[in-house]
């Protein structure tokens, strides 16, 4: 479990985030909405130890989050891969400590995974931003993470790539994968992935609603408890428009 | 020009390669046009007597007396000791850019308490530290050497510093997340990062070793191409003193050449437009 509580943020006189309290880790995929500049990055941040919250704490199965943890990882809305390292030497980095032996085995099999096998030793120009973005995913998995954070991870991909991989990413995490908590600006793609859905309202973030979604998978895109739901979320993250469904979907 | 010259010998019905071939020949001649023409005027100012060889050889002159110390084996040890030199100093200087460098660009603390002596340092003139080496060391090798790798050291610490401090925020905490920190984050991702910043740094400092071994071998040497120039000046030699100029420029642009090579090498993952 990920039990976060009373999490405040402040980057100086400015709240950025909470007081925020949340649990998670029952569901595989968590999606976090909400509108721009709300907090969502912010709060991805602390959970992946790059900020350190004002007040209040996390934890990961009861042990407390005072900064990068090795069974937490992040995959950022861009790669961010290193230029100098080959695409097996990128993923590589993530399990440095780990023995030689170990390493190689690890990297081969998460490179089959996300179908890179045969750009082990490519150099990230080489990379289409696609596959890029799937470097990084494989970076973010390669370590065998207990909590996998998504900022926006595929916000950068063009619309027909981006369904790729949001079926990529169901298949990657899979039932025996990390907990995923992802950020997204796109609704549709949160309710097709997510099992929860939390709605932030912000800043300073605060969780505006909390959703489960029980709508059975494949998820059609078309059926009418799909578009509900979506109606119900658009209407949260565009409160002052009260057609904000029929705006956003014409 | 040339492309009409080569465009008169190119066979029919093969444009492509040779449309290349005239652009590259074009690419070569075009800036050897201005210096060809200096030296035909500078060549015939000398053997139609306009100006006194005696003061300004010509260029045949010149080439003549570079031969002649090539082949008779003269300059031989006296360009093995000037490389020797520049490449000593060079070493130490950078090799000592590199590690204060490395401490200042990461950490801010290191920089606040170092960076500012090295910068007042800086502004003394470089040959107002020649007499105090001279004092301090003595006029033998180590005088000289230290004066070079003290002039190598700046650019490369300059330019390598600025590199590690101003690394990619986003790719650092890449690093942070799997838990790099210290000497590991430094030589896993600032030092890469910053390796195009140091290229640029060895090879300013690779030019400025070559300028402060002409003046270190000026003030007081017994060998060295700075010193056969020296003595070409007190004899009177002015092919000689071209000549050394010559040997300067070519041992520059040698050792720059290697440096830019292995840049290219090693930036080989830089995502740049290659326009070198
Ligand atoms: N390092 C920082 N210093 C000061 N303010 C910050 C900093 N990081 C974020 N903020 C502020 O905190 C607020 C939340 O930022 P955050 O990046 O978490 O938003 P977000 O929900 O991820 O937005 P987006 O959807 O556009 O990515 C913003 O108003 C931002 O200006
Ligand atoms: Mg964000």
């Amino acid at each position: 479990m990920i039990e976060i509580h009373g999490l405040v943020k402040k980057f100086g006189d400015f709240a950025a985030l909470g007081p925020l309290g949340l649990s998670f880790g029952n569901e595989r995929i968590l999606t976090v909405i909400g509108a721009s500049g709300c907090g969502k990055s912010t709060l991805l941040r602390l959970l992946a130890g790059l900020e350190t919250p004002t007040r209040g704490q996390i934890t990961l199965d009861g042990e407390r989050i005072d900064g990068p943890h090795r069974r937490i990882s992040v995959a950022f809305q861009e790669p961010r891969l290193m230029p100098w390292l080959s695409v097996a030497a990128n993923v590589e980095l993530a399990i440095w400590d780990w023995p030689a032996e170990a390493r190689r085995a690890a990297v081969e099999a998460v490179l089959r995974k996300v179908s890179l096998t045969a750009f082990a030793q490519a150099l990230p120009k080489q990379l289409s931003g696609g596959m890029a973005q799937r470097v990084g995913l494989a970076r973010a998995l390669v370590g065998n993470p207990r909590l996998l954070l998504l900022d926006e991870p595929f916000s950068a991909l063009d619309p027909l790539t981006r369904v790729r991989m949001q079926d990529h990413l169901l298949e990657i995490v899979g039932d025996d994968g990390p907990n995923v908590l992802l950020i997204t600006h796109d609704i549709e793609e949160a309710i097709v992935l997510s099992d929860r859905i939390v709605v932030l309202d912000g800043p300073p973030a605060r969780v505006r609603r909390d959703l489960r979604i029980d709508l059975p998978r494949p998820r059609g895109r078309a059926s009418a408890a799909f578009q509900e739901i979506k109606e119900l979320l658009l209407a949260d993250l565009l409160p002052d428009r009260i057609d904000a469904a029929h705006t956003v979907a014409a | 020009m040339s492309e009409l010259l080569l465009n008169l010998v190119r066979p029919l019905g093969v444009p492509w390669p040779a449309r290349g071939l005239a652009a590259r020949a074009q690419a070569i001649v075009r800036p050897l046009i201005f210096p060809a023409l200096i030296l035909l005027v500078w060549q015939g100012a000398g053997s139609f007597r306009l100006v006194d060889p005696v003061l300004l050889p010509t260029p045949t002159r010149v080439l003549g007396a570079l031969y002649e110390m090539l082949v008779s084996g003269f300059l031989n040890p006296h360009l093995a000791i000037s490389f020797q030199r520049v490449l000593l100093g060079f070493a130490g200087g950078v090799a000592v850019a590199v590690l204060v460098g490395a401490l200042t660009g990461y950490s801010r603390f290191w920089r606040s308490i170092i960076d500012p002596t090295l910068h007042a340092l800086r502004t003394i003139p470089g040959l107002a530290w020649i007499p105090m080496f001279i004092l301090w060391l003595g006029i033998d090798e180590s005088s000289k050497v230290v004066l070079i790798a003290k002039a190598a050291f700046f650019p490369t610490y300059l330019n390598f510093m600025s590199g590690i401090a101003r690394a990619d925020r986003k790719l650092i905490e890449v690093g942070e997340v799997y838990r790099l920190r210290g000497a590991r984050l430094v030589t896993r991702v600032l030092l890469p990062y910053s390796l195009p910043f140091l290229f640029v740094g060895l090879r300013q400092s690779m030019g400025v070793a070559w300028l402060v071994v002409v003046a270190a071998e000026l003030m007081g040497a017994s060998s060295g191409i700075g010193y056969v120039l020296l003595d070409g000046e007190m004899t009177g030699r002015a092919q000689i003193v071209m000549a050394c100029m010559i040997v300067f420029a070519l041992c520059g642009k040698t050792t720059d050449f290697i440096l830019a090579r292995l840049a290219h090498r090693v930036l080989r993952w830089q995502d740049t437009a290659d326009r070198e």
